[in-house]
């Protein structure tokens, strides 16, 4: 397929191995921030590659991850109100609540529905003009610019049957909260490049200055990611640290002026809580003041309440390259992928379920 | 979607008193009885269901394999067919797993009141082609109406029998190492026809399903090869990597996969990079894993590619001694991975 098969070129997937090993003179750990990365990496195999010097270390940039478990409860609550129909994307249905996912409350009477854009939200709003419906507008900032406009759209149309409960996060401040911890054993970054996409590149300079840590930004092939990890190993070597890109060929270095001109009309910067990590300042998204009839969390009058997270989960120190799964007490037996604790062990991308195949594969006790 | 088959037959719906399916058709009395005689009798004709009895008798002789098998698809009607077809290819072929060529189906159908009339007589349509495609009679079924709400338009079950081939011997125990992995089409079509007409997912693409009776190329296999056949299944729901997974933990055999030597279309493999499917979890519909001696292989690939339905036949990984119980990747760069059992449905991802 053009534009994907030459970035899974076999002898250049080997050129880059052979350089990566041969570069290697000590132990290093990068963190990938996106989700996507991570499935890139486990899907075609290539942690498997890595000299065992380099450590992958799984980022927080797992949307569905980083939902704080109030949102979920939120959304769920909402979902068994008559009248109210909810939108999520796929692969946040299956993350444990505090009592169920959305899944099982889909299966126990709550009206949730499936889509792949919050437009497709939209259209549902309009077919069903007696319902209100929320879209649970999740993501980094690579979903913010279609949720934003999805917003646009329905003030424009005139619907006002149509809100989002947002749980947007933005990843610099979340670098800068897992570099400023001091037992953070992050030596480099792949920054996401779809989030770069639609920001650009400027956020991340004084990053790297404040925390001489190399940047690289990096697209989701085998060959991007392998060559976002062996020049981030380069300048490791080298100690420097600088903002590269990797993913020249869709990444601006102003990001994309439009995308965020949309954001900028609908969302305003706020303090999140990052499910695992707890509260990071400015980094998510609400919606703003002019649009606060789409705001789910006023349009239902949503509380803020603090929800427990499973005593025994050590999903934030995982999110934060603190730990690994198989250092966790749960993993493999009170957690599994049919059975989630935390919200890493439920996608494909999650670090704990990835370790949880690995592990089966190498025949190695997943209790480590 | 294509032209319908009752246009294409000039078999116009009977004139009847209704257009959509009410509750009294499922009551026994005289709407049921108007129902089937202008329906199911009038379109499946055949001396056993002029008997218009409960039940039919047919003759069997020889070993004999028997399989059922529930069809519930949104939407019904999809690219490349509707759920009428997969009734009858779904039990065919469940049939020819067995090493059995299929001989008799019954039908039962669960109508959801309020059903469109006209979408219930392209569906019998479409099984009376579907049938007669595959060789097979229906020789007795049941109707039932469900109250609006209580179904999802229409729910079929059929059940199939069908005589099994005298040299086949396939079963997961006769798996060993060494022994070669064939797929007789390309993956994940069906699957994603069926995703991409779904409601609130909608995507543009010319993608059918391959819904399609596969008995006549495993019948062919079994004539040329016999016992050296040792497992067959077809990798419909949870596609190809939990029809192997099962295979290789009932076995605690490792099954070894070639992700470049897997069949498929480019817009399939599009649509699913697009989505962030895993096209080894999409359903399939026309296509059958077969997993034969190292001798054979070659020659099992050559047999199908005879076949229309069996032109795109590849071998695609082997069955081996590590990993016992799971199915391991060898992905298109050279890496490995475990391509594991999925906890659930397979969901779209965000990013």
């Amino acid at each position: 397929m053009k534009y994907l098969t030459e970035y899974r070129d076999v002898a250049l997937v080997q050129e880059y191995v052979r350089r990566i090993h041969q570069l290697v003179t000590k132990p290093w750990s990068i963190m990938e921030i996106c989700g996507g990365q991570t499935h890139g990496l486990v899907k075609n195999g290539i942690l498997e590659m890595l000299p065992e010097q380099v450590t992958m270390v799984h980022g927080p940039g797992c949307p569905v991850c980083v939902t704080p478990l109030h949102l979920i409860d939120d959304a769920i609550a909402l979902a068994y109100q008559p009248g109210i129909i909810l939108t999520s994307f796929g692969d946040m249905l299956r993350v444990p609540g505090s009592k169920e996912s959305l899944l099982e409350a889909k299966a126990n009477g709550a009206n949730i529905q499936m889509v792949y854009s919050p437009l497709d939200a939209l259209k549902i709003a309009q077919k069903n003009p007696d319902k209100e419906v929320v879209f649970f507008a999740v993501g980094f900032e690579t979903t913010a610019p279609a949720n934003a406009l999805s917003v646009i759209q329905a003030a424009a149309l005139g619907l006002n049957n149509y809100s989002i409960l947002t749980s947007h996060v933005l990843v610099p401040p979340a670098m800068e909260a897992i570099l400023s911890d001091p037992e953070t054993r992050v030596d480099g970054f792949l920054a996401a490049g779809h989030v770069c996409t639609i920001m650009g590149m400027e956020e991340y300079y004084p990053i790297a200055e404040k925390y001489r840590v190399p940047i690289v930004v990096t697209g989701f092939e085998p060959i991007d990611l392998l060559i976002g990890i062996y020049e981030t190993l380069k300048q490791l070597e080298a100690g420097s640290y600088q903002v590269d890109n990797q993913y020249a060929r869709v990444v601006q270095f102003g990001g994309n002026p439009q995308a965020k001109e949309i954001i900028g009309k609908v969302f305003i910067t706020s303090d999140r809580i990052w499910r695992g990590i707890g509260e990071i300042p400015g980094s998510g998204y609400e919606v703003d003041q002019d649009f606060s009839g789409y705001d789910a969390r006023i349009k239902f009058a949503l509380g803020h309440r603090e929800v427990p997270e499973h005593p025994e989960c050590i999903a934030g120190q995982i999110l934060k390259g603190l730990r690994k799964p198989i250092h966790c007490g749960q993993f493999g037996k009170g957690c599994t992928p049919e059975h989630p604790l935390g919200a890493p062990m439920v996608s494909s991308e999650g670090a704990c379920a990835a370790y949880y195949h690995f592990a089966q594969m190498k025949n190695e006790t997943i209790n480590g | 979607m294509a032209e319908k088959l009752s246009m294409r037959l000039q078999c116009p719906v009977p004139k009847m008193d209704f257009d959509v399916i009410q509750l009294g058709h499922g009551s026994g009395g005289l709407m049921t009885h108007r129902l089937l005689k202008s329906g199911v009798f009038e379109v499946l004709q055949n001396e056993f269901l002029r008997e218009e009895h409960d039940g039919s008798i047919v003759d069997l002789t020889g070993k004999t394999a028997i399989t059922t098998d529930s069809f519930v698809v949104s939407p019904v009607f999809f690219p490349g067919g509707n759920i009428g077809d997969l009734a009858i290819n779904g039990t065919v072929n469940d049939l020819a797993m067995c090493g059995a060529k299929p001989q008799y189906l019954t039908l039962a159908c669960i109508l959801e009141e309020g059903f469109a009339l006209e979408d219930y007589w392209e569906i019998l349509l479409t099984i009376r082609e579907a049938g007669k495609a595959a060789g097979v009679q229906i020789v007795t079924g049941d109707t039932k109406v469900v109250e609006k709400g209580k179904g999802d338009g229409i729910f079929i079950n059929t059940t199939g029998i069908g005589l099994v081939h005298p040299q086949a011997d396939i079963s997961v125990s006769k798996i060993r190492a060494g022994d070669v992995v064939v797929v007789s089409g390309l993956v994940a079509s069906h699957g994603m026809a069926i995703l991409s007409v779904r409601e609130g997912l909608e995507f543009e693409t010319t993608l059918k399903s391959d819904t399609a009776p596969v008995h006549d190329m495993v019948w062919a296999l079994l004539d040329q090869f016999g016992p050296e056949i040792r497992f067959l299944r077809d990798p419909t729901r949870g596609g190809l990597a939990s029809t192997l997974n099962e295979a290789a933990s009932q076995r605690k055999i490792g099954i070894q996969l070639e992700q470049n030597s897997i069949p498929m279309l480019d817009e399939v493999e599009g649509a699913c990079e697009l989505l962030g499917m895993d096209p080894l979890y999409v359903a399939n519909e026309g296509i059958f894993i077969a997993i034969v001696a190292p001798g054979i292989a070659d020659q099992t690939v050559a047999k199908l590619r005879q076949f229309p339905l069996g032109k795109h036949a590849s071998i695609i990984g082997r069955v081996v001694n590590d990993n016992p119980g799971q199915v391991v990747l060898n992905s298109s760069i050279g890496g490995k991975r475990v391509v594991a059992m999925l906890a659930g449905e397979q969901l779209p991802r965000i990013c």
